[in-house]
């Protein structure tokens, strides 16, 4: 049985998460493999909401099965998708079976997604969403009444360190630093200096919070160009795409591994921020060859 | 049906008409202060009333009296192309050219040009 | 301001090709204002469709009227000797002026020839771009008077989205700017930062129940 996620963020040094996609459909080898080869490597393994708006099975499907085979599991939530009903009766659901962590987003736009003419929710925003976990933690529902049971979730929620403009994004961290988080999985890094400002930040705020540095690795200068136009809160930077594209063939996903690695590598020896969460949508397999050409296998 | 600008097409067309240049039969003129006059709906209902095509003709670009007219009645007569194919077209062509008072063979080349085109789509009405 | 877009041709061609005598009925504000359905644009539209029924052979009687707002019952109602002689009516007015249209006169097929978009204001002109979501529980004193309804893709009232792009536009499009990149500009400019800096909880979407309905008093 894996450690409680709240625990680690007390006691390791360096925590390392991964995220898994779930499936499109209703199959679930896949996903085994994936769980199977993550759960030991991995202090958490997030599970994704119907990620860049493409419809697929529930985060919280493959939480459980990510728990029933002995791996911690982090339930990613959006405010696309559901009205504060919905979530709040997802997340009674998520904690009556046993699933601990709730990681607070507000969700991609439908138009990036496969369904675009989808009418979306965003009831609430992720702050607001922060909020009502504490609420259920606190053995009430929005609307102020007393629950049968409630939760006491470990809150997690995303912040884009490379925004720009890059206050406002950080007047809402804030915003999320006040309403009490455990820990932040930040989306994709790639210029260490970033990391280092985002993290000053962070810390005159909330010392306490644990921030897990965003890994995706990019392996192609086009993949990284596509990335930069088409994915919401990712910005490679052109020293990236140039590395890749100098690449000889063949050598891309290598190429984007060792950056990975390298990023990994930085942020442990110089203890930027408290860890990685490393983010490779779809090629789940390739991840220990990162930990372990991080050092960290 | 030709929207002559007074201040040139017109002008142009008279000139051709008493050096006897030969004009088609089917040719209509109507006499206007400036092609900026020329309002889309004046070619839309230009084809309503029959024509086969419709030409709008001013000033030389630069040299349009009310400045701006012949720009105007460029895109308006680009934008009745765009309506009259929303309905399919059916061989209705607009056009407009620019052209100076005192040159009546511009005037019948533009004219018997469009003529051409109408009669290679077979459409003539 | 209501702002509204024609339909594409073929939509408004087949819902009146049923029928042999049309009354194309245009407003005089909001729709003149966006060239949607005033006058002029019913002008064209009818001589469109005469064109289209001619070429096909349909026996066309097109007639066209415009009233100064379609909206209201009585100023629709000048429409009656008219709407009497015809089939059906094909409004270009807003979707208001379409269901007015349909409750006085009943029995006539009364088509939409607009599709109503948004409520808006004009960027520059003939450029329209939305300002307000109608959400009956007005935010902007909040927001340096920027709409985080509609003007943000999402409608967060505790932006912006981890999605902004570069150069501070919207997630959604490039060509949008982020609404809380304005807002937050706009509160700086005014030292009153402290604004966004608040929490805002979960908005009551059940401010104005929908369908909406109002009892205004006259002073």
């Amino acid at each position: 049985m894996a450690k409680p996620f709240r625990e680690t963020l007390k006691t390791k040094d360096f925590i390392v998460t991964a995220e898994a996609a779930p499936v499109k459909g209703s199959n679930m080898s896949k996903p085994i493999e994936n769980i199977e080869l993550l759960k030991d490597k991995v202090d958490a393994l997030n599970v994704t909401d119907n990620q860049s708006s493409v419809m697929r099975y529930p985060s919280l499907g493959t939480c459980l099965l990510v728990k029933e085979r002995g791996g911690e599991a982090v339930l990613q939530i959006t405010c696309r998708d559901r009205n504060r009903l919905a979530i709040q009766a997802d997340l009674l659901f998520a904690w009556s079976r046993g699933i601990g962590n709730v990681l607070c987003l507000t969700g991609d736009s439908i138009d990036v997604g496969d369904h675009k003419e989808a009418k979306p929710v965003f009831d609430l925003d992720s702050v607001q969403l922060i909020h009502l976990v504490h609420t259920l933690n606190s053995g009430k529902d929005m609307a102020g009444n007393n629950l049968d049971g409630g939760a006491d979730f470990c809150i997690g929620t995303t912040a884009t360190p490379s925004a720009d403009p890059l206050e406002p994004q950080l007047v809402k961290v804030a915003k999320k630093l006040e309403a009490g988080v455990n820990f932040i999985q930040t989306q994709a890094v790639y210029e260490p200096d970033e990391l280092k400002r985002f993290m000053e930040f962070v810390r005159k705020k909330d010392a306490k919070v644990k921030v897990l540095a965003g890994i995706v690795p990019v392996i192609g200068a086009k993949m990284a160009e596509y990335m930069n136009e088409n994915v919401p809160g990712i910005s490679v930077p052109q020293s990236i795409i140039d590395e890749l594209a100098q690449a000889p063939k063949g050598k891309g996903v290598s190429t984007g591994i060792e950056i990975a690695a390298r990023m990994i590598r930085q942020v442990k020896e110089e203890r930027i921020c408290d860890g990685v969460h490393i983010m490779f949508i779809g090629r789940e397999e390739k991840v220990p060859e990162i930990l372990t050409s991080a050092g960290l296998l | 049906m030709a929207f002559c600008c007074e201040h040139s097409a017109y002008s142009a067309a008279d000139l051709a008409g008493r050096l006897a240049l030969h004009c088609p039969e089917n040719l209509r003129v109507i006499p206007v202060p400036c092609a900026g006059r020329v309002d889309t709906l004046h070619i839309l209902k230009a084809f309503e009333n029959g024509a086969a095509a419709v030409l709008v003709l001013g000033c030389e670009e630069g040299a349009c009296h009310h400045l701006t007219g012949n720009t105007r009645a460029k895109e308006r007569a680009k934008h009745a192309e765009v309506l009259l194919k929303e309905i399919g077209g059916n061989g209705r062509y607009v056009a407009m050219s620019n052209l100076s008072p005192n040159a009546p063979h511009k005037f019948v080349t533009i004219v018997d040009e469009m003529n051409e085109r109408i009669k290679k789509s077979g459409e003539v009405r | 301001m209501i702002i509204a877009e024609r339909k594409p041709m073929e939509e408004i061609k087949q819902v009146t090709a049923p029928y042999k005598k049309l009354l194309l009925a245009g407003c005089g504000t909001c729709v003149t204002v966006c060239w949607a359905g005033g006058e002029k644009e019913v002008g064209i539209l009818a001589s469109q469709l005469r064109l289209a029924r001619g070429t096909e052979g349909k026996d066309h009687a097109i007639l066209e009227a415009t009233v100064e707002r379609q909206c209201e019952k009585e100023m629709a109602e000048e429409l009656r000797s008219k709407v009497a002689e015809v089939d059906a009516v094909l409004s270009l007015a807003c979707g208001i002026g379409v269901q007015t249209m349909a409750e006085i006169f009943e029995d006539k097929p009364i088509f939409p020839a607009l599709n109503t978009t948004f409520l808006g204001m004009p960027e520059k002109e003939g450029v329209w771009v939305e300002m307000c979501g109608a959400c009956g529980d007005c935010f902007l004193d909040r927001t340096g008077s920027v709409c985080p309804i509609v003007r943000c893709a999402k409608g967060l009232l505790n932006g912006p989205c981890g999605g902004t792009r570069k150069g501070g536009k919207c997630e959604i499009d490039p060509q949008k700017d982020c609404a809380w990149v304005l807002i937050h500009r706009r509160l700086i400019k005014q030292g009153r930062l402290y604004l966004m800096e608040k929490y805002y909880p979960p908005k009551n979407f059940r401010a104005v129940k929908r369908p909406g309905k109002i009892q205004a008093i006259k002073a």
